[in-house]
């Protein structure tokens, strides 16, 4: 009996000493929120054939909840991945601090690829310093996404939304008229995207690079003005994004058109209004406006692990330098390319059946190639609330417009330099 | 064989020792970075390094910002609408049970505890759909009751839009809030009533008082410690209010802020604004509001002495 334990030992020992160049592997951490981390996932074959004995460990948390996360771990050092996925809406908060390695500078040197990136998203995760703070992986070209079936119930075609806003206005009433369904899900969409448009060379949505709020601009009046009077004409259907009456409202037809980044129609086709595959058709945005919808970025921490840093580099290239992999991501989650070299492909010219047939992917590459960078500033989350709940008033109680935006430049003036 | 025996001297030590730890940890160590951070400013992406010393100025922005005090107000609304109806409601509803429910009482009871122990964010899930402004089942209701001749009158002429007019939504947080404390306060009132002697009933049923009587001059006043301590609970849950208007707003307070009480504008400064300076006074600011109001309800229920 002793005998045969002894044995045991023996073996599991030699099997210890022959399996300990195996546990010795080097491994990274990728830090991603959901449909960044199946992409990151789906690379990791590409990855192991590059670095057999270096391992990926994916940490998936959900999109609010990854942002708080690395907050928490780039301020306290504990915790922290090597390569870090952030959203667009995120970059802006993460760019103000010291946190994140500045890749333009050796080794990583990011300007020598910045040619083969589409240049606002690369512009969007650069400082005014001159750092480059994260690489562009994945873009949301903005698009009007329209029910072509209740446009033609009303006797109007693409042109007549697409012409100027107020002819996209004119279009609503129409089609509420004919069909009974509103021309967009809520009067702030249209806000979101006239803030957007027109932005200056060096200037932020809400702020200038001096950090000074921009909210009384004439962009902000057209705005406000367009939102009220879709709500006057009771075009909206108010309801908020991503709730369950705005789902509804596309599955059963109650809403005729949205704005938004290219990838809705990836969602709606996958799972918010799948039997209204056919009836849509997207077109680019009214007045021949070009705007941004989301978007996502790698960056490195600077605290990271030194050891891991040439590896999560490499990682990075491969996820966004890559042809192979930007396309792939693009093909599985909708995560349009933000390299440049992806846009010959064959599969932007193929006809998308949820759009019954229109090779849109085209259009929203026009539409990429237009876009302007927006400069990103550490208070954008809290002015767009500000703004939210300006047009909230001015839409619900009357207030009027130069007092609500007044009153936004004041909270904003208070909270800039903080 | 040898036992390890532990002096009577250190034992107390040793058997609090895991309490003291835990308490040190996760405890007193946040309050007292957090009242440290209150006095800093810190870009928290920057590292702990980052954070410099800024005095009040932290405490003289959280008292100019507007929004702090629109959220105090919230919290305030809330506290009140939710909290008073809870007792108004569990005192009788406690008695009754206590009466009514000889056998079956612990099974009643049970149903009303329910909500109390459930899931903040299936209560919320599940409100969500049901104040669905289309689709929800509230305002079917109400649309049901609005054929219903003269209370019809008295109920809006279209479906409510719950969770997003600023004017409905405090309203709406309060039903969800009531609906799930309500019960936890008559498990408490119960076990005041079962305190009382029953004598006292026989005498004054002997006496001749009725039901109400009773209620009033016995059960009452036998249960005041017990109201103390349940409003007591309400006032600090009540200004400390934050799952059910975070979850059923999306984190982000609602429309016009409705929704945003005081513990959601402070996390939200920390995480969403990366603002943990003001967060961190705010924090403090809060802690003296409840401090007060809890002294201010010990001094109302204190026993008057002529």
């Amino acid at each position: 009996m002793r005998l045969a334990a002894r044995t045991l030992v023996g073996i599991c020992t030699s099997v210890g000493l022959l399996a300990g160049p195996a546990a010795a592997q080097q491994s990274i951490t990728v830090a991603a929120f959901p449909a960044v981390d199946e992409i990151v996932r789906a690379a990791l074959p590409a990855w192991q054939q590059l670095h057999p004995t270096v391992a990926v460990k994916v940490v998936s948390r959900e999109l609010n909840d990854h942002h708080t996360a690395m907050t928490t771990a780039l301020s306290t050092a504990v915790y922290l991945p090597d390569v870090m996925a952030l959203e667009v809406g995120y970059l802006g908060r993460f760019a103000q601090g010291a946190g994140l390695e500045d890749l333009a500078r050796p080794p990583y040197e990011l300007r020598r690829y910045q040619a083969r990136f589409v240049p606002y998203a690369f512009e969007q995760a650069s400082t005014p310093a001159g750092a480059v703070l994260a690489v562009p992986t994945d873009i949301g070209p903005g698009t009007l996404l329209y029910r072509q079936d209740l446009l033609a119930k009303a006797g109007l075609g693409e042109a007549n939304l697409t012409g100027s806003w107020e002819g996209y206005v004119a279009a609503g009433v129409k089609i509420k008229a004919a069909t009974g369904a509103y021309l967009l899900a809520h009067a702030r969409d249209m806000k979101d995207i006239l803030i957007r448009t027109g932005i200056q060379p060096g200037e932020g949505m809400y702020f200038d690079k001096d950090s000074r709020p921009l909210v009384t601009t004439a962009r902000f009046v057209r705005a406000f003005e367009l939102a009220r009077a879709v709500r006057q004409q009771k075009l909206d259907a108010r309801v908020t994004a991503w709730s369950s009456d705005w789902s509804e409202g596309f599955k059963r037809g109650g809403v005729a058109t949205q704005m938004s980044g290219a990838w809705l129609a990836g969602h709606l086709n996958n799972w918010l209004a799948p039997s209204t595959r056919g009836l849509w058709r997207a077109a680019q945005l009214p007045e021949g406006a070009f705007a941004a919808y989301g978007g996502t970025f790698f960056a490195i921490p600077r605290l990271a692990d030194a050891a891991n840093k040439p590896l999560a580099w490499q990682f990075i290239q491969l996820m966004t330098l890559n042809r192979a992999r930007q396309l792939a991501a693009f093909k599985s989650q909708d995560a349009f390319p933000a390299l440049l070299e992806t846009y010959d492909d064959a599969f932007f010219d193929e006809p998308l059946a949820f759009l019954g047939g229109q090779r849109a992917r085209r259009d929203w590459r026009t539409a990429a190639g237009q876009i302007r960078a927006v400069q990103v500033h550490k208070q954008d989350a809290f002015a767009r609330e500000v703004i939210d709940t300006e047009l909230d008033k001015v839409l619900e109680r009357g207030k009027a417009i130069d007092r609500a935006l007044a009153d936004a430049q004041r909270l904003l003036q208070q909270r800039a330099l903080r | 064989m040898k036992h390890l025996r532990l002096s009577p001297r250190w034992a107390p030590y040793a058997l609090l020792a895991p309490f003291l730890l835990l308490f040190l940890v996760f405890g007193l160590f946040p309050l007292a970075f957090s009242l440290y951070l209150s006095f800093q400013s810190w870009e928290p992406t920057s590292g702990l390094a980052a954070m410099h010393y800024v005095g009040l100025d932290n405490f003289a922005f959280a008292l100019r910002d507007e929004w702090f005090w629109k959220s105090l107000a919230n919290t305030g609304w809330l506290a009140l609408a939710s909290g008073l109806p809870q007792h108004l409601v569990a005192i009788p509803l406690a008695s009754f049970l206590h009466l009514g429910f000889k056998r079956w009482r612990n099974a009643v009871v049970g149903a009303y505890f329910l909500p109390y122990i459930t899931s903040s964010v299936a209560i919320a899930i599940l409100f969500s759909s049901l104040f669905s402004t289309d689709y929800g089942l509230i305002n079917l209701l109400l649309a049901l009751l609005r054929e219903v001749p003269l209370l019809g009158a008295l109920l809006p002429a279209q479906a409510v839009d719950w969770l997003n007019d600023p004017d409905a939504l405090k309203p709406a947080i309060s039903m969800i809030v009531f609906w799930r404390y309500v019960g936890f306060n008559v498990v408490l009132y119960l076990a005041a009533l079962q305190t009382i002697p029953p004598d006292l009933y026989e005498a004054a049923t002997m006496d001749g008082a009725g039901r109400l009587q009773q209620f009033f001059h016995i059960t009452l006043p036998s249960i005041r410690p017990m109201i103390f301590f349940g409003v007591t609970l309400s006032v600090i849950g009540g200004l400390q209010l934050f799952e059910e208007p975070f979850i059923l707003t999306g984190g982000k307070g609602g429309s016009d802020q409705a929704g945003m009480t005081a513990a959601v504008y402070l996390y939200r400064n920390a995480f969403d604004f990366n603002d943990f300076g003001a967060a961190s006074a705010m924090s403090w600011l809060l802690f003296l509001v409840v401090a007060l109001l809890t002294w201010l309800t010990n001094r109302a229920f204190r026993p008057r002495t002529r």
